[in-house]
């Protein structure tokens, strides 16, 4: 949700300055420390990020939200490595709610591209930075938390270090120059004196942050750029309940909601004779929200909920927008043919080459991507507590600040009054950024008398109702030189504004951008020298709600282009990998060649065994320089897809193996979509309610996945969502170099037997 | 209704067709078997049910037929002493199998009956047997850890093997 702000709030460009000088100014910044209401006894805050004991204890806030993308670990390992403290020192803490928790680098992303240098650059993205500041966006999304942390967190710890040892040389009356910090404590070499942080930790917090802080250089790293053991693991292997489904507390009740499966349509009738005659059901309440309209049934235990629900018979209104496949697929043509857009991007002039071309140089290519559900293995919910004049709410969150002050809103309260209690999250990919769950809980928590109530949503609820990917349908034009490649491309893309129908559900009172940059990310911020290159985006409203699906736009525009750019190649009759390496000129593309040219090699691109065949794409998402050659091989019953080779240059990788994992990981998820998920619409209602009609791949059909880590861009790179994109391309092209046959529209299931 | 739960008795006050998985959950308060889908889709909710692994959601507690065990007494019902991981916990550490960790519990007892049974099982005897859904994508790693455990083996308290220091 940061794009649009990022347009709305760039104009505060005045605190830029300001913004530039990261590091100590984060940490010194105006926000109030959180931490200093609720110290326990003994403790002592240093900033938003450390506390420390008397007792030596170390408490590390990672405000981050952990699901599954391993933050809490590489965000700990920031502050350990400049407090001088070893990872298993440090215990982690989610932390509140918070302004001074906001992300500025999920709004500097899309500020500059990722290959820009210089002041104009980094002003574009301090001042968009600076809007997330002042909006206290605190959002874990845009694969930008270790982005946004790395200079913030490391400076906290750093400016703690420097306090400690300051407080030891004011002990011993000693210079603090001659002093320094290892493995929690300060040591004087000249006489061997040492002091645990714990007993120095009260004086030392109560001098003033150092001005400047030196931070460590990546050759004295200790934790950074080495593999570390999860803090999460040992929890996650054995089955503890940190997960807010596993939320348990005195006298708390269950519940579940049924909402409407027509968007904005809400109940023409309703009997709730049969719910509340359910056993262990207590009562059936009206909702009426943003995100929608329907019922929650309280109960007794989970399943008398779900039972309760599916009981109530209710007569929903009809959908009052294109309310199955064809009435969609219509509309989005009917964008595509004559709706007005808006031009994202246009250099040279592409429309004069397309039209002079040769006949047999132009390609003209139709492609389709569905409407996708996030499906996290976590279903949706939340649990709430409204006490007297106090709301407190437990959930898996990406966005806790929204969570707040919408469940504020909610109950009747201030968000001054509401607490918001971060949970792990059993997947999140976008759909956690989503406030609905906890809204709903809020709104139930008003109905139980001061008792808690946990509202879990069953599986149905969750695929039925979701901020989903997108439907798009996008019409590219290229000219293809024989010998040479890419002359010219057009690319018009016609898709529900992400944007819009986001803002809609948590900010109605807020105006929608009238360019919505989702519909065109991927298309326009490519590494390729383009000469002659259009990009235009049509919003068509479909009236399902939309939202952001790992990897967001790219996740379907990298398919057109790089499966048309592949067509391209084989209509010039020239290599797919050579003549994007010759697109991608110059010193600022060095990385995107840096990448291709190795998952070329890791692949043994240009050799093929007999029955296999491989494709390759290229996308630079997030700052990640993503290349990826897909093979598939022929067998019994089918096409299986063998193996995933992907380079990867996100410019650092302070945690080898979880980048790996992350990479590997956004893969089989991209896959996922690409071999089989689809949604299809009737009466405006989803029809694939559980796994059965939306599977994801298993182990059975997981390839093997090779991934290399290169760090030789300048930027440092997100890593949760940029190997998602290139999976689809990749894959395609394997699919064409194995059979001939172009496929266009995903999921590719549609008309290849995977086994 | 009585069950017994990880070696002890269990008296619970449902409906005989409320699914294992709720009464687990809800009624008894034992939160590692998790609910994924309701309709044994997805095998979050994986237990043991006499040895065997079983969906628990679609399990109605008048079918329930022999002792449970869920995650958290996995290590006990195979006889390791008090704070020793289960090798494939142990191994599923070491490789760093989990991500979002939501499907690991019923991953994790799905691979334990497998290697119980055959101890060094082949691939196809993995795929058929770990049908558990993960969207976080960890499966070669799940691959990883059960080929850890297939190729190291227990000691004599069971655990998992050390691995061989080389040369």
């Amino acid at each position: 949700m940061g794009r649009v702000t990022r347009r709305i709030f760039l104009g505060l460009g005045v605190a830029a300055a300001g913004g530039l000088a990261v590091g100590t100014w984060w940490v010194r910044a105006p926000h109030d420390n959180p931490l200093e209401d609720g110290l326990a006894e003994g403790e002592t805050t240093f900033n938003p990020w450390l506390k420390i004991g008397a007792d030596g204890t170390i408490t590390v806030i990672v405000p981050r939200a952990e699901m599954g993308q391993g933050v809490t670990t590489t965000l700990a390992a920031l502050v350990a490595e400049e407090l001088e403290v070893s990872l298993e020192a440090v215990t982690v803490e989610p932390g509140p709610a918070d302004p001074a928790y906001h992300n500025a680098a999920l709004l500097a992303k899309g500020a500059a591209k990722p290959w820009a240098t210089g002041w104009t650059a980094e002003l574009a993205r301090a001042a968009a930075g600076t809007g997330a500041k002042v909006l206290g966006l605190q959002i874990t999304g845009g694969s930008t938390s270790t982005i946004d942390a790395f200079d913030k967190m490391r400076t906290a710890g750093a400016t703690a270090r420097v306090q400690l040892i300051r407080a030891a040389a004011a002990r011993w009356g000693v210079e603090p120059a001659g002093l320094r910090a290892e493995d929690g404590a300060v040591l004087d070499p000249g006489s061997d004196r040492r002091l645990a942080y714990g007993a120095l930790a009260a004086e030392a917090g109560a001098l003033d942050a150092p001005d400047a802080a030196p931070l460590k250089a990546p050759s004295e790293w200790r934790l950074l750029g080495r593999s570390q053991p999860r803090v999460d693991m040992e929890a996650k292997c054995s089955g503890a309940p940190i997960f807010a489904i596993d939320e348990d507390l005195p006298e708390m009740l269950h519940a579940t909601v049924r909402m409407s499966p027509r968007y904005g349509a809400g109940a023409v009738s309703v009997s709730s004779d049969a719910a509340l005659n359910t056993p262990g059901v207590l009562k059936v309440v009206p909702l009426s929200t943003a995100f929608g309209e329907g019922f929650g049934v309280i109960a007794t235990n989970t399943w008398a909920a779900f039972r309760g629900a599916e009981a109530l018979e209710i007569e929903w209104a009809p959908a009052d927008y294109p309310a199955d496949d064809a009435a969609q697929r219509a509309a989005l043509a009917e964008g595509l043919a004559s709706g007005e857009g808006f031009e994202a991007m246009a250099t040279g002039d592409a429309s004069a080459f397309l039209a002079s071309a040769p006949a047999d140089e132009v390609l003209e290519l139709d492609y389709e991507t569905p409407f996708l559900a996030h499906a996290t293995m976590e279903p949706m919910n939340a649990t709430a507590r409204l006490a007297g004049p106090s709301l407190e709410v437990w959930t898996g969150t990406q966005a806790p600040g929204i969570v707040r002050a919408l469940c504020a809103d909610a109950a009747g309260l201030s968000q001054d009054r509401t607490t918001v209690h971060k949970r792990m999250m059993g997947g999140g990919f976008g759909r956690r950024a989503e406030a609905d769950a906890a809204v709903y809980a809020a709104l139930l928590a008003r109905e139980t008398d001061g008792r808690p109530v946990k509202v879990t949503w069953s599986r149905e609820e969750d695929m039925t109702h979701d901020g989903y990917r997108p439907r798009v349908h996008a019409r590219l034009r290229a000219q293809a030189r024989p010998g040479e490649g890419l002359v010219a491309l057009e690319a018009r893309v016609a898709a529900p504004p992400l944007i819009a129908s986001v803002m809609a559900r948590h900010y109605p009172s807020l105006p929608a951008p009238s360019a919505d940059d989702p519909m065109v990310e991927g298309l326009v911020d490519q590494p390729y020298a383009h000469p002659n290159w259009r990009v235009e985006g049509v919003p068509v409203d479909l009236g399902v709600p939309v939202g952001f699906w790992r990897s967001v736009g790219h996740s379907q525009n990298a398919f057109f282009l790089e499966t048309a750019l592949d067509e391209v190649a084989h209509r010039a009759g020239v290599d797919p990998v050579e003549m994007r390496l010759g697109m991608m000129t110059g010193e600022k593309f060095a990385p995107a060649r840096g990448a291709l040219e190795a998952a070329a090699e890791m692949s043994g691109w240009g050799e093929a065994a007999e029955g296999r065949a491989k494709g390759v794409a290229f996308h630079l998402s997030f700052g990640c320089w993503t290349a990826m050659v897909a093979e598939v091989a022929r067998r019994d019953g089918g096409v299986r897809v063998e193996k995933l080779w992907i380079a990867a240059d996100m410019g650092r990788a302070l945690d080898p193996r979880n980048v790996e994992a992350q990479l590997s990981g956004g893969a089989v998820f991209g896959l996922s979509a690409a071999m089989m998920q689809a949604l299809s619409f009737a009466d405006g209602e989803v029809q694939e309610r559980n796994f059965g009609g939306y599977d994801a791949v298993r182990l059975d059909r997981c390839p093997e996945i090779e991934v290399r880590l290169l760090e030789t861009a300048p930027r440092l790179g997100g890593v949760g969502e940029p190997s998602t994109p290139p999976v689809a391309p990749a894959l395609g092209n394997a699919l064409f170099a194995l059979t001939g046959e172009r496929l266009r529209s995903l999921p590719f299931g549609r008309s290849v037997s995977f086994v | 209704m009585r069950l017994t739960v990880n070696g002890e008795a269990r008296e619970v006050e449902a409906e005989p067709e409320m699914p294992l998985l709720w009464a687990l959950r809800d009624l008894l308060g034992i939160r590692g078997p998790k609910f994924g889908c309701g309709v044994g889709a997805c095998g979050a909710c994986t237990v043991w049910v006499d040895g065997e692994p079983v969906r628990s959601c679609t399990l109605p507690l008048e079918a329930v037929s022999g002792e449970v065990v869920t995650i958290e007494g996995l290590a006990a019902a195979e006889g390791l002493p008090e704070g020793t991981p289960h090798p494939v916990q142990a191994a599923w550490i070491e490789a760093q199998v989990a991500q979002c960790g939501y499907c690991q519990a019923g991953q994790i007892m799905a691979a334990a009956a497998l290697l119980r049974d055959v101890p060094r099982p082949s691939e196809a005897e993995v795929e058929a047997a770990m049908t558990n859904l993960c969207r976080c994508g960890t499966y070669p790693r799940v691959r990883e850890a059960m080929a850890l455990v297939a190729a190291r083996g227990r000691t004599d308290t069971g655990a998992l093997a050390p691995a061989k220091k080389e040369g």
